[in-house]
């Protein structure tokens, strides 16, 4: 007779999980001022949820009900225990050392910036920063971490309490940065937004090719991000690139997991509805004016999420993107993604001599998609036993099951006997 | 305010091979820095030059050896102790101190008061 207020319950403090943890941890972190302690809190706090929600009834405002829960354990904490203020205090600057007037009548602050910018301070290394937002900022266990980067939960352990440790004891500062170093952080921020992004769409060793969980994260980060940050065209690019990425996923793969390449995908499984939402996000990302790299690569996914087919594609539009994007942001592998559209508008002959450059250049050794890219160069200009080579020195590289069976069926397929003209 | 180390970090030879004229210009540098701290907003609580590594003596137990502690390409050839708000801060001024044969380690000071 209970159950339906107790399932009730479960999935408000499941859903207040997903959407809340941040707000309410970075909250409860200026009154804690030590995270782990945070942390505890908060836990404690949603335990208390499903029962109180369950007796009470869900409130109007979960996230305020549980920061002030979370709250209220804290500082009953600190009352009872003078020792629980942890020696290295987290240093909340500057100006924020107070509440807001109207705190008491419940408007609590919203800390997820500076909880979101203190997890990835480039004083900690990328790992420790992928490893504490996900923690920190989407309230992942550090079990489920450690199997999202496969490797050993106390590893992952491990590499969570150095990071929090190094925050208190090397002051990493609980605060927003200030704008002139704002540029450089918010490119730190997304690039690990980014890295969990394509850490799931291509679930590097893993059989299936998307490992849900982990983009879901990425995305739910992203949005974030954009409705705290809406006029950095950065963040809203970054946007736009997930969402448009996302939006073919239904397409990547055949029916018995294989991967398909863009030429070979439906793009009637494309989401017409995240593409179109994405490209309004890039059109206001390129308004706002010298467009960074992840509007560039936005701007360059929705020309292609807005062509009829691969062919009929603005490969002219996307190779003067590409040449926008390598100016600003001048890596081997733009080199090697704009070498693709260079074979679509000059021909694979053009490309094959940028692709060569590349490998002279040395800095995509043991990158699958360089001998991936220039199999199929070689093959278009019909040099199959040198295509085969090269298809088979990317199997050699690829660890993923689904671009395993694509590379070795180009393969079988390099090796039959040239049919007629 | 928090205390920080600089460890100044440079390969010797940069001197060895500079001559006199480098001495004077990375004296000079160090001079200015010290008037910058002040402008960043930090503070310059202590700091010295190390002697290079051919006059170190290493105590590892009860062996004596000549020589540092660990040969590296860059050796710690001085540091400062200064006082700034926090990391960003402390990486802000530590980005102006002279190394030009190396770089800099930034390093919290630990309080040890209450450790016994």
């Amino acid at each position: 007779m209970a159950g339906a207020p107790g399932d009730e319950a479960r999935r408000a403090v499941a859903e207040a999980h997903r959407r809340e943890w941040a707000f309410v941890l970075a909250a409860t972190a200026r009154v804690t001022r030590d995270l782990d302690i945070a942390e505890e809190c908060v836990q404690d706090a949603y335990v208390a949820a499903l029962d109180a929600w369950a007796r009470q009834g869900v409130p109007r405002n979960p996230g305020a009900w549980l920061t002030t829960a979370a709250r209220h354990r804290a500082l009953d904490g600190l009352r009872r225990d003078r020792t629980l203020r942890a020696k290295l205090p987290l240093l909340i600057v500057p100006g924020a050392e107070q509440e807001p007037a109207g705190a008491a009548d419940g408007a609590i602050p919203d800390d997820r910036l500076r909880l979101i910018f203190t997890c990835c301070h480039p004083a900690l290394a990328r790992e420790a920063q992928v490893a504490l937002t996900l923690r920190l900022v989407c309230g992942l266990t550090t079990g489920e971490i450690a199997q999202a980067f496969l490797v050993s939960e106390p590893t992952m352990a491990a590499r969570v309490t150095r990071a929090k440790k190094k925050i208190s004891a090397a002051r990493i500062a609980y605060r927003v940065p200030e704008a002139a170093e704002l540029p450089d952080r918010i490119d730190a921020v997304l690039t690990v937004v980014h890295l969990l992004y394509t850490t799931g769409h291509t679930d590097p060793v893993g059989s299936g090719l998307v490992r849900a969980d982990l983009v879901e994260r990425a995305v739910g980060l992203a949005r974030m991000l954009h409705e705290l940050m809406p006029d950095e065209p950065e963040v809203t690019g970054l946007l736009a690139l997930l969402l448009i990425t996302d939006a073919r996923r239904a397409a990547r793969t055949d029916n018995a997991g294989n991967l398909l390449l863009l030429e070979q995908q439906d793009r009637s499984l494309w989401d017409s509805g995240a593409i179109a939402v994405g490209g309004a996000l890039v059109a206001e990302a390129l308004r706002r004016g010298a467009p960074g790299r992840f509007a560039l690569q936005a701007a360059i996914a929705a020309v292609h999420a807005e062509a009829p087919s691969y062919p009929a594609t603005d490969w002219a539009q996307i190779l003067l993107l590409y040449d926008r994007l390598i100016r600003v942001w001048p890596s081997p592998v733009v080199a090697l993604n704009r070498a693709v559209a260079v074979a679509m508008v000059c021909g694979p002959q053009a490309a094959l001599a940028e692709i060569e450059e590349l490998e002279r250049d040395g800095r995509l050794d043991g990158y699958r998609y360089l001998p991936a890219t220039k199999a199929d160069l070689l093959r278009r200009l019909g040099r199959l036993v040198q295509a085969r080579a090269a298809y088979a020195e990317a199997l050699g590289l690829a660890e993923n099951a689904a671009e395993r069976s694509f590379l070795a069926g180009r393969i079988a397929e390099m090796s039959r006997p040239t049919q007629g003209p | 305010m928090t205390k920080y180390a600089i460890l100044i970090y440079e390969a010797e030879s940069g001197y060895a091979e500079g001559g006199p004229d480098v001495w004077q210009e990375v004296g000079q540098a160090h001079g200015r820095f010290s008037g910058q701290v002040g402008e960043k907003g930090g503070k310059i609580e202590g700091g010295e030059a190390l002697q290079p590594t051919s006059t170190a003596t290493s105590i590892r137990g009860d062996v004596v050896t000549d020589g540092p502690f660990a040969e590296t390409k860059e050796a710690l050839g001085g540091f400062y102790l200064i006082d700034a708000r926090d990391l960003d801060h402390a990486i802000e001024i530590a980005r102006l101190c002279p190394a030009r044969f190396g770089g800099v380690e930034v390093r919290p000071i630990m309080d040890t008061t209450g450790m016994g």
